[in-house]
């Protein structure tokens, strides 16, 4: 009976091992929040060491940053998991033998992640005040480019993810939490990018939330709208959505070939 | 609800029509050509041709991996072909596809729909999808139809096989289609639930003259339903015909012994040529 038990034990063990085997992200997945966690809070020590006095000069900073980093990971992962959704549901076949397109879909998943996102942040933002003084819209209208420009950023990166999850599975769907969290340690959420190592900093500067995060920082700390900020923001976003969108549909067009839109599972 | 003897009566008149059609005579809603496709080096579908009458039912029928599922993948639109051509009522599905797709519809027990949206949620989404007016008329007439208006405020997830096999076909009809197409329609119910889901597709039809191609394990289903098959094996089309035609020309009782025939290799027909 006891050899019985290990064995049950053992098989599931084993059903989770091949499991694993078969997918890269799953396994990608066990190391990265280790690795990002180190390299975030490596970044946000080092900064404060340096400058202890920063944030006395600009009350609201970091919860602002906090807010404004939650619309990009809700925008994401609201396009994402949206688009995931249709596969648990195992609907993608229902939908693409309706009239829809794939660009009709890409509309309705960027619509459907604009209104989850305003859900998600509109909380946050109101009890900021009562419970840390600070009210997010005093940034006034640069608020709304900032939301909107990392709004589309979060797109752009959900159109990847979700093709990708159309290109190898569920077993990417992990992908959805990973993508965004990638760009967290060097896009200067929390800390100016100078704090970056000198060679990360380009990097950072071909990312649109880096020039958002900073154009918070000017607005908060020297009252001025950077316009210069602005446009790279627009620039590099207006990029990231086209690639965002080229890479879904072709996408897209291989699980048409591979006859992925009637088998996605794990 | 439409009576057996009456749509089995009328298989026959028609199944005598089609088999003495010649090819290029009525109006065709399928036609397909040279049709192949490879997976990962694997051929599924073995260069295939094979029309589709206005008004008909054909089945495609075979073992499993015969090729079937492929096949109606590729006409749904859902699978592109490495050659061939499909034309689906008068179109290319290959380069215009969503100039047909409003007019056809498909239903499988292996596709599901979101299982947290009530029945009335999920009719309502597709009558939208298809572009349909006066959508909330439509989802009660369609429900009233098969017989599911009770389960309309109901979710997906908490019906029964038989109740989710009705909801599907609603969702197949709502647009009214001129082209269904089903795979294993009746697969997963009792044989009371099954029996009326043919008879609702008869009457479907009979009323409406839509074409139905359909993938089936079931011969009585085939041999009750269709004017024509099409028997698959290894992805090629082994042989074609009325069902009478079919049993009459391996010289069996029914479809059910002509298919232990073609699976097992025992016997060929005797005037088919492919």
């Amino acid at each position: 009976m006891r050899g019985l038990l290990w064995k049950r034990i053992w098989a599931m063990v084993l059903r989770h091992t091949y499991l694993l085997r078969s997918s890269w992200p799953r396994v990608l997945e066990l190391a990265y929040w280790p690795t990002f966690q180190l390299l975030l809070w490596g970044f946000i020590t080092t900064f404060f060491l340096q400058h202890s006095s920063w944030l006395a000069q600009a009350a609201g900073a970091l919860i602002s940053a906090v807010l404004l980093w939650d619309v990009l990971f809700r925008s994401n992962l609201g396009l994402s998991l949206t688009f995931v959704e249709e596969i648990w549901a195992r609907n993608l076949g229902q939908l693409f033998i309706s009239p829809l397109r794939p660009t009709e879909m890409i509309a309705a998943l960027m619509i459907i992640s604009f209104v989850r996102t305003i859900i998600s942040v509109t909380p946050a933002a109101f009890l900021a005040l009562p419970f840390f003084d600070v009210w997010v819209f005093d940034l006034g209208i640069a608020l709304v480019a900032f939301f909107f420009n990392l709004m589309v950023m979060g797109w752009a990166v959900g159109l990847v993810v979700s093709g990708l999850i159309l290109r190898f599975g569920l077993g990417a769907e992990s992908l959805c939490w990973l993508a965004i969290f990638l760009i967290a340690p060097i896009t200067g959420i929390y800390y100016p990018v100078k704090v970056l190592p000198d060679w990360l900093e380009p990097f950072a500067w071909i990312l649109p939330s880096t020039y958002i995060f900073e154009g918070m920082r000017a607005v908060l700390f020297n009252k001025i709208f950077n316009w210069n900020l602005f446009f790279g923001a627009v620039g590099f976003n207006l990029v990231y959505l086209f690639i965002g969108i080229g890479i879904f549909l072709r996408m897209f067009h291989l699980a048409r070939v591979q006859g992925k839109l009637l088998q996605q599972g794990e | 609800m439409a009576s057996k003897q009456q749509p089995q009566a009328l298989n026959n008149g028609i199944n005598q029509i089609i088999d003495a059609m010649p090819i290029n005579g009525p109006p065709v809603v399928i036609e397909v050509r040279s049709l192949t496709k490879k997976y990962n080096g694997i051929l599924a579908v073995n260069c295939i041709s094979f029309t589709v009458q206005r008004g008909s039912i054909t089945a495609l029928v075979g073992g499993n991996g015969a090729g079937k599922t492929t096949t109606l993948s590729m006409l749904l639109g859902l699978l592109l072909p490495s050659e061939g051509e499909i034309n689906i009522l008068g179109a290319d599905m290959l380069t215009k596809r969503h100039l047909v797709l409003p007019r056809m519809n498909f239903s499988s027990p292996y596709v599901g729909m979101p299982a947290r949206l009530t029945v009335g949620e999920n009719l309502t989404v597709y009558a939208n999808l298809y572009g349909l007016d006066n959508v909330k008329d439509r989802v009660t007439s369609v429900a009233k139809d098969l017989q599911i208006l009770d389960t309309l405020k109901i979710q997906l997830g908490n019906l029964s096989s038989g109740q989710k096999t009705r909801v599907s076909l609603a969702k197949a009809l709502i647009n009214e289609p001129e082209l269904l197409i089903l795979d294993e329609p009746t697969a997963s119910l009792d044989p009371e639930s099954a029996d009326w889901a043919r008879g609702h597709l008869e009457s479907y039809q009979q009323r409406t003259g839509a074409t139905l191609l359909l993938a089936s394990h079931n011969m009585g289903e085939v041999e009750r339903l269709c004017h024509k098959v099409l028997m698959m094996k290894e992805g090629t089309i082994v042989d074609e015909g009325s069902p009478q035609r079919l049993i009459a020309n391996y010289d069996r009782k029914n479809l059910e012994e002509v298919f232990l025939d073609i699976a097992r290799d025992r016997t060929h027909s005797r005037d088919f040529v492919p």
